[in-house]
Formats: structure tokens, sequence, C-alpha cells
């Protein structure tokens, strides 16, 4: 390996461990929120471990809170993970060709490891980022989770330390190399416009599906307008591992 | 539970396998523009949802301020301190 490359490698695993344990403490709060809600606590170390989704975790959480049944929890929690089968085609380039593997890194695909891996120049790096970013959110989640569950409500709210702003922070970081193309523009404003529409009138998780409709637009824009600014990750111009 | 964890795992599963190569096959451009939408849409969802509704609070000001340091080329690391920062010390005087 060369310097430069393991410069560049330092400092991608830099980014992948800040990512890595600012979730550690949201898996805190999902610890002391789970706990609160009445789950015991080798239930939250095996729903931390095995679902391994945050956002669909909370979900599911708080529809028993609100006593809902456990039907409707996993129905909502199923929504917000839907978007996970949408980042597979996404990623799937950066990930190892053998089954096995790959069985194993899909357990891995979530916001996080995606936003990680499509950040980065090539497949090969996007692959190091993706398993790194994954290995060590999945051991910070659990452990957070483990210490929220066993600690309790001793633990102050993360809004209190602004963590709550950390997370868009992170994305929008992670997006800005998708960016530089006119397309990519045209396709984050329309999206985020179908998502802010959404959020008032449909179910948590819906809003970032209809979002993907944003790319028929981006389409044309491209076509259009053929751009010869080079695109990132996820486009035919990254470079096969 | 179970049926949830399963659930979960097996909608990454597709993605990567089944999905991901009729996507990738039938919908071949449409692929690099996905993590756009998604992202961006998720970006919006963190910044301006809570309990479903739309709302503009400290956190926003916050992600605005990381956005700078973003577009200012900074770390990673700084751009999380400082959307943290700013939003926890706005919650504070607020």
């Amino acid at each position: 390996m060369d310097p430069a490359g393991d410069d560049a490698r330092r400092r991608r695993r830099r980014d992948c461990l800040v990512v890595s344990l600012a979730v550690g403490v949201i898996g805190v709060t999902f610890g002391v929120f789970a706990e609160a809600a009445g789950f015991d606590l080798p239930r939250i170390v095996v729903m931390s471990a095995l679902v391994f989704t945050g956002a669909s975790q909370f979900a599911a959480v708080g529809v028993i809170d609100d006593g809902g049944t456990g039907g409707a929890a996993v129905g909502s929690a199923l929504l917000l993970a839907t978007r996970n089968a949408l980042y597979g085609p996404v990623v799937r380039k950066s990930l190892p060709d053998s089954t096995l593997p790959r069985l194993g890194a899909a357990h891995l695909v979530i916001d996080e490891t995606t936003a990680m891996a499509v950040a980065q120049p090539d497949h090969r790096s996007g692959w190091d980022a993706f398993w790194f970013t994954g290995v060590t959110l999945w051991i910070c989640w659990n452990l957070g989770s483990l210490a929220g569950a066993a600690l309790g409500a001793v633990l102050s709210t993360p809004e209190t330390w602004g963590l709550d702003a950390a997370f868009p922070a992170i994305f929008v970081a992670l997006l800005a190399t998708h960016l530089r193309t006119p397309a990519g523009r045209v396709a984050s404003i329309i999206a985020a416009a179908i998502a802010l529409g959404a959020v008032p009138v449909t179910a948590a998780g819906v809003p970032i599906l209809l979002a993907v409709v944003a790319v028929l637009p981006a389409l044309y824009v491209r076509h259009r307008w053929p751009s010869d600014r080079e695109e990132p990750l996820g486009g035919e111009s990254g470079a096969q591992p | 539970m179970i049926v949830l964890a399963a659930g979960s795992y097996a909608l990454k599963v597709l993605g990567v396998t089944t999905l991901g190569s009729v996507v990738e096959r039938r919908l071949g451009p449409l692929v690099s523009l996905l993590p756009v939408v998604l992202f961006s849409a998720l970006i919006v969802v963190m910044t301006f949802e809570t309990a479903g509704e739309l709302v503009l609070d400290a956190r926003a000001v916050g992600v605005g301020v990381g956005a700078l340091a973003v577009w200012r080329k900074a770390p990673l690391l700084v751009v999380v301190l400082a959307a943290m920062s700013v939003t926890a010390c706005l919650r504070l005087v607020t």
C-alpha cells in the first residue's frame, strides 16, 4: 500500500469512527427508551444486534409504548426499513462478489454505511468505508443500547447535547460529493421538497420512499444537459475494485 | 421481534441480491441518482420532523451551520461538532 493510500485510508476510517461513535450515543438513548417502555435487557440487546436499523427499532418500541399491537409495531418498523432495500442497488458494486460475505454484509446495509460507501471515490475504498463503518457502528450501537438499558434514565437526553442535529449534518457532508452535477442538484432539491410535503400527511418512512420519484426529472436533466463532471460512486464511471 | 429481525434482514438481502441486479439491469442510470434522492429526503426528515409534524427549531439552525461547514470543506468531525454545539447552545438560551 502506498503512503498516499495509507493516509487516505486513515482519514476515511477516522470519519467512519465519528459516525459510529455518534450512533453509539443514540444507541444509549434507544436502550433508555426501550427500557422505559417495558422491554427487558435481553430483548433490548437481541433487538439491537439482530434488527440493527435504528429508526425502525425506535418506531417499534414507540408503538408498543403507546399501547399498539405487535403487528402494528412490526408494520411501522418495516415501513421504515424498506429504504434499506433501496440502498442495496446503490452499494452492491462495493460489496464482495461471493455469496456468504455478501449475505453477511447485507446485515450492515443501513443509512450510515451506505452513505459512507458512496461518498468514496471508488468501489475499493467504498468497501473499506462500508465494512469499517458497519462493524464499528454495530459494536457502538449494541454497547450503547446495553449501557442505556442498564443505566436507564440516569443519563440525560441527547437533545441537550444537540445530537439530533449531528445526523442530518453527517448526511449533508456525505451528500456533498453528489451535488457536483446539475442532475444531482435537481434530484436533491426535488427529493427534499417531496419529503417535506409528505411528512405531515404520510406515515413515518413513507416520505423517503416517495422521494425516489425525484430521480425521473433528474434523469431528464442529465439526458438533456450532459455533464462532463465526474460522478461519485453509484455512477457508471466508478472504478472497479 | 423475530418477525421484525427477519423482515428487516430480508429487506436488506433483497436489496443486495435480486432487487439490486434487477434494478441495475433495467434501470442502470437511475441507480447513480438513488443516493442523492434518498439522502436528501432523509436529511429533510431528520432536520424538520418531530412526531409526524414539520417543526423549525434549534436543530434546523445547527444543521444549517453544519452545512456551512461542509461547504467550507471542514472535516466531518468539525461538521458534527459545529452542528451539535450550535443546537445545544441555542437550546440552552431559549
